[in-house]
């Protein structure tokens, strides 16, 4: 499986590096715990994201939940594909990136796809 | 029997015994002594329904209802057909709660979703709440949902109703936005001043159309400054003028709001009245309050729900834009009704008389010695005039059972809705005449 | 069902108006609408028929049991709805002379008055048009408290985390930070929790007793006094007054300030989600800082809407409140206290109490274990106690309990009703045991099934194509 190549942080994001830039997703094990996506809210390209904080949320119908940057840099691009196409983040959690940041300063401590599974059966 | 406690207190002495308790007392034994009250408050006894209903009945009276009603300011005096007033008492309606049991509720739900449907009509906007409590809250959610971290200050035109001026000032004082107000030359929004002072923090721009004074301000230059300084329109409507008047939606507006009073709802010394915000789909979840949605249910009919709620306090708590959770159903309903009721052809015809009875008034008022219209411009259903003896006219006019125009700076403000008649304006007019004589 | 806009035909409509008798006025060049102005065009008997139609599917408190925690939804009396059609009030223009609306005055400065003798309160607003709007104004009196002291640095609100959301929302609203505090494990304020969050730079705390689980706080002279050493401000959430009200009043508990609802404790109708009414109450020393219409002349500080309120509202809360009197008000208290406990322990029997223990006017179940045992869900037993002919308790709320559902009978359900009500639940709960499935689809006897909400918040559908 291609995501056994990601790292992962604690908040439930994936991280990938490829064409130079800071690829950022959710896992599996988040979408499946927020159930039905029905809207995402994402910074602006140039905003900057720092380790540790919220960069933008996703609702389902019930709920709503930050999405915490792994990563302190500059947004490079959004997926504008979300903004009309969700459920994406629910079908396809692995190839569906949310947000690609350059100029990245700080990574928090990541974990790997081992790591991590090992990480939500016991947050589960 | 207790006033409206269907049992009696022999049956809740049963219910207590069932429970093992020997008296009410024991509920509040988490309560410090030093709180609870055995002695009663200093309350009347209570009084039968009789009673009370002659003691408001009187109290009602000490109020005077004026045969003729020239005032508007904010609280419009418009006819209100009798189906309007009827649909609305029926109990359900009145009665029920929030329709978050969507199966339950499909008729409050229709009902905003309608009225949702006919706001963005008469706006020309793309999406429209399901309400908000009036139009001077209307107005500070609509300018609180432009503001931005980069652009921190709002305009809000000082010839808005001072209601609605100070409503916003409160609001953003709550969030720390600076407020500006924009002076007012003429009656109208000073577009050289507001020009002046869009610098590139402002995040949005207030204008009343027509405004407080009455007077039709120049949307298209006051929307266009403020587009070209980067800066949103938030347009507060009177909505019976919307059906004659270029509609934000036209006129590029960012936001409408506005007072829906004057769809159906008596002036009730000042309340209830009704809230209305309409935007643009781009900004559609940055709405505040409750918003009404189609879907279809497990068995593929059309069904409706509160929708896009995750924007909502319940669910974003402090993230929340606003704390509203709550809309005013029963106003919006009656607002839905009292459209379909007018139909097109009848809030035209509304609208129409409105403006030409307030002319009519205001030329007939003009003509008397010493009466001057002090604004220039094109007004809609309300209009400022320079009279001498400015008390003396309206105590006259009072004791004719006609309530006059509202004193403001610069005169007196009237209003002429439909209901008034040509006899009702001559005679309002001799007795000016009279004074002034 | 067909949209209004589906029912209309072109050329039909209702004869209201007469023709005009004075010359038209047209509008200056480039002024006019240009878009068609497309309203339904109906008969009247098409849109009665139409509302008929529509109010067959809604459910009203006066139509039929309405258990929802937290919202109070006691019978509304119609006697409220005839003094409030009075055309001696519906008919005062609220910037009328002040000798020609006495009588609407008069209403405000009693209701004022019995109120703040109700809450413990030396002055009131009628201003706020509903609860959260009350909290907005109430916290607002907080902020201007401290402000007007240079007290700058009190930037801070604290919320227990059983509170209902619009608290942290309200505060936020007001500028300030929410620090969440987490509950005892009976519900009740964390002492520590508290003394924890509390600091110089505290401006006040919300809160609401009894709390969201109808238990109330043994600890909440010292809960207040704390604050108040701290520099802090009392805000008392009066959404669950009516557990009190005649008994205990919020003023001597030690808040400074309060709102009421006056569409849940003094019966006045919600409308189907308003209008209501969000009265504020607060000490004397505050009173300088309450809002007021800018265009009534008030000179007030603040101003959170337009001109007085929604006084046919507070009308109606007036009317009630002299009905009751000084011994009705507790009566009723006690009676909504009675039937709670006696509901919540006919309930015991069926599902478990969250607290199981006496309570105020309303208790929490639990379903957490039926759902292990039976995969139905609280929102699963809510949707099949409509088909049962019942309106659900507030579901999911508070968060605190997972699978939570909230019941409030209130004063104006006799025993009988409460005990059918039980054998409802009772029948629904085996209905799960024995069918689960058709607890996972119901209501199946509603107007409608299930929506789709998922897809109602993806592709949003917020106003008819026409």
């Amino acid at each position: 499986m291609e995501h056994l190549n990601y790292q992962f942080s604690r908040d439930h994001e994936w991280v990938k590096e490829e064409d130079g830039l800071t690829w950022i997703g959710i896992s599996d094990f988040a979408q499946n715990a927020l159930g039905d996506v029905v809207f995402i809210n994402m910074p602006e390209v140039g905003d900057e994201v720092t380790a540790g904080d919220p960069f933008g949320d996703v609702e389902s119908v019930k709920a709503v939940s930050d999405l915490v940057s792994p990563v302190t840099g500059t947004v490079a691009e959004i997926n504008e594909e979300l903004l009309d196409s969700p459920e994406l983040l629910n079908s396809a959690p692995y190839e569906t990136w949310i947000i690609k940041v350059e100029n990245v300063t700080e990574t928090e401590e990541l974990l790997s796809a081992a790591a991590y599974e090992e990480f939500c059966e016991t947050e589960a | 029997m207790g006033i409206f406690l269907p049992s009696t207190p022999e049956e809740r002495q049963e219910m207590l015994k069932a429970l093992g308790l020997e008296s009410v007392r024991e509920f509040f034994r988490d309560v410090p002594e030093e709180v609870y009250r055995e002695e009663a408050l200093d309350l009347p006894a209570g009084k039968s329904e009789l009673e009370v209903a002659r003691y408001l009945k009187a109290l009602s009276e000490e109020n005077k209802q004026y045969q003729l009603i020239l005032r508007g300011a904010g609280a419009y005096d418009h006819y209100i057909p009798s189906i309007v007033k009827y649909i609305p008492a029926k109990e359900e309606f009145l009665t029920a709660y929030t329709p978050y049991q969507a199966e339950i509720s499909q008729g409050i739900l229709q009902s905003i979703f309608e009225f949702q449907t006919m706001i963005c009509e008469l706006t020309g906007m793309d999406v429209a709440n399901a309400s908000v409590y009036d139009g001077a809250t209307a107005a500070a959610e609509g300018v609180s949902l432009c503001r931005s971290r980069k652009r921190t200050v709002t305009l809000v035109s000082g010839a808005a109703h001072p209601d609605v001026i100070a409503t916003i000032r409160t609001y953003l004082y709550g969030v720390g936005t600076e407020l500006k107000i924009v002076p007012v030359k003429d009656g109208k929004t000073d577009l050289e001043a507001l020009k002046a002072m869009l610098t590139p923090e402002v995040s949005s721009v207030y204008f009343a159309q027509p405004n407080f004074f009455g007077q039709l301000e120049d949307s298209e230059a006051l929307i266009a400054a403020a587009h070209e300084a980067g800066a949103m329109v938030v347009m507060g409507c009177n909505p019976i003028s919307l059906a004659v008047l270029k509609t934000p939606g036209e006129l590029g507006a960012d936001v409408a709001v506005g007072e829906g009073q004057p769809l159906g709802m008596p002036l009730a010394y000042g309340g209830p009245y009704l809230g209305f915000m309409a935007t643009t789909k781009k900004n559609m979840r940055s709405l505040p309050g409750r918003i009404v949605g189609e879907t279809t249910d497990a068995n593929g009919n059309r069904a409706f729900v509160l929708s896009l709620q995750a924007r909502e306090q319940h669910i974003r708590r402090e993230k929340a834009s606003s704390n509203i959770c709550s809309n005013e159903a029963l106003c919006a309903l009656t607002a839905g009704l009292y459209l379909a009721t007018m139909g097109p052809e009848g809030l035209r015809d509304a609208a129409r008389q409105s403006m030409a009875k307030a002319h009519y008034l205001a030329a007939e008022l003009a003509k008397l010695p010493g009466v001057t219209l002090p604004n220039p411009g094109p007004f809609f259903h309300e209009f400022v005039t320079a009279l001498p003896k400015q008390d003396e006219v309206l105590k006259k006019l009072d004791e004719a059972g006609i309530l006059g125009g509202l004193p403001v700076d610069g005169g007196l403000l009237w209003c002429v809705t439909e209901k008034a008649s040509k006899a009702d304006l001559d005679k309002t007019v001799a007795l000016v005449k009279e004074v002034l004589a | 069902m067909k949209l209004i806009f589906e029912k209309s035909r072109k050329g039909h409509s209702v004869s209201v108006l007469p023709p005009l008798d004075v010359e038209t006025v047209s509008l200056p060049a480039g002024m006019d609408r240009e878009s068609a102005l497309r309203l339904p065009e109906l008969s009247e008997t098409e849109i009665s028929r139409h509302y008929k139609e529509l109010v067959d599917q809604v459910y009203g408190v006066n139509n039929g049991f309405y258990p929802l925690g937290s919202c109070t939804m006691k019978y509304n009396p119609r006697i409220d709805e005839e003094a409030a059609a009075l055309p001696g009030f519906t008919g005062i223009h609220p910037l009328a002379p002040a000798e020609a609306t006495a009588g609407c005055r008069k209403v405000l400065e009693e209701a004022g008055k019995l109120l703040g003798e109700i809450s413990g309160m030396d002055a009131m607003t009628f201003q706020p048009a509903a609860g959260a709007h009350g909290e907005f104004t109430g916290v607002m009196l907080i902020k201007q408290y401290h402000a007007s002291r240079g007290d700058v640095n009190r930037t801070k609100i604290i919320v227990p985390d059983s509170a209902h959301g619009t608290n942290p929302a309200t505060a936020a609203m007001c500028g300030f930070d929410v620090v969440n505090i987490a509950s005892a494990p009976n519900g009740c304020v964390d002492l520590d929790a508290l003394k924890n969050a509390l600091g110089d730079d505290t401006a006040g705390l919300m809160l609401t007793n009894p709390n969201t689980v109808g238990l109330f706080d043994p600890n909440i002279l010292e809960i207040t006094r704390l604050v108040h050493e701290a520099g802090g401000l009392c805000y008392y959430d009066g959404a669950n007054l009516n557990a009190i009200m005649g008994r205990v009043r919020p003023g001597d508990m030690g808040f400074d300030c309060v709102h009421m609802n006056l569409h849940k404790t003094f019966a006045t109708p919600h409308g189907g989600g308003g209008p209501g009414a969000g009265a504020v109450g607060c000490k004397a020393f505050l009173k300088e800082f309450l809002p007021g219409s800018a265009l009534m002349g008030d000179n007030a500080p603040i101003q959170v809407r337009s001109f007085a309120g929604n006084f046919l509202v507070v009308l109606r809360a007036l009317a009630y409140i002299l009905m009751l009197g000084r011994e009705g008000i507790p009566e009723a208290c006690e009676t909504a206290l009675l039937n709670a406990n006696y509901l919540q322990m006919k309930m015991r029997e069926i599902f478990t109490p969250a607290f199981d223990r006496l309570c105020m006017h309303e208790f929490v179940l639990d379903l957490s274990d039926y759902k292990k045992e039976t995969g139905v869900s609280a929102l699963d037993v809510a949707k099949g106690l409509i088909d049962r002919g019942i309106h659900p308790p507030t579901m999911y709320f508070p968060l605190i309990v997972h699978e939570a559902l909230m019941l409030e009978p209130t004063e104006t359900e006799d025993r009988e009703t409460l005990d059918r009500v039980a054998e409802i639940f009772a029948a629904v709960k085996q209905q799960g045991i024995d069918d689960p499935e058709s607890l996972h689809t119901a209501p199946h006897k509603a107007p409608i099934g299930r929506p789709d909400e998922v897809g109602a918040a993806r592709n949003p559908i917020v106003r008819a194509e026409l």
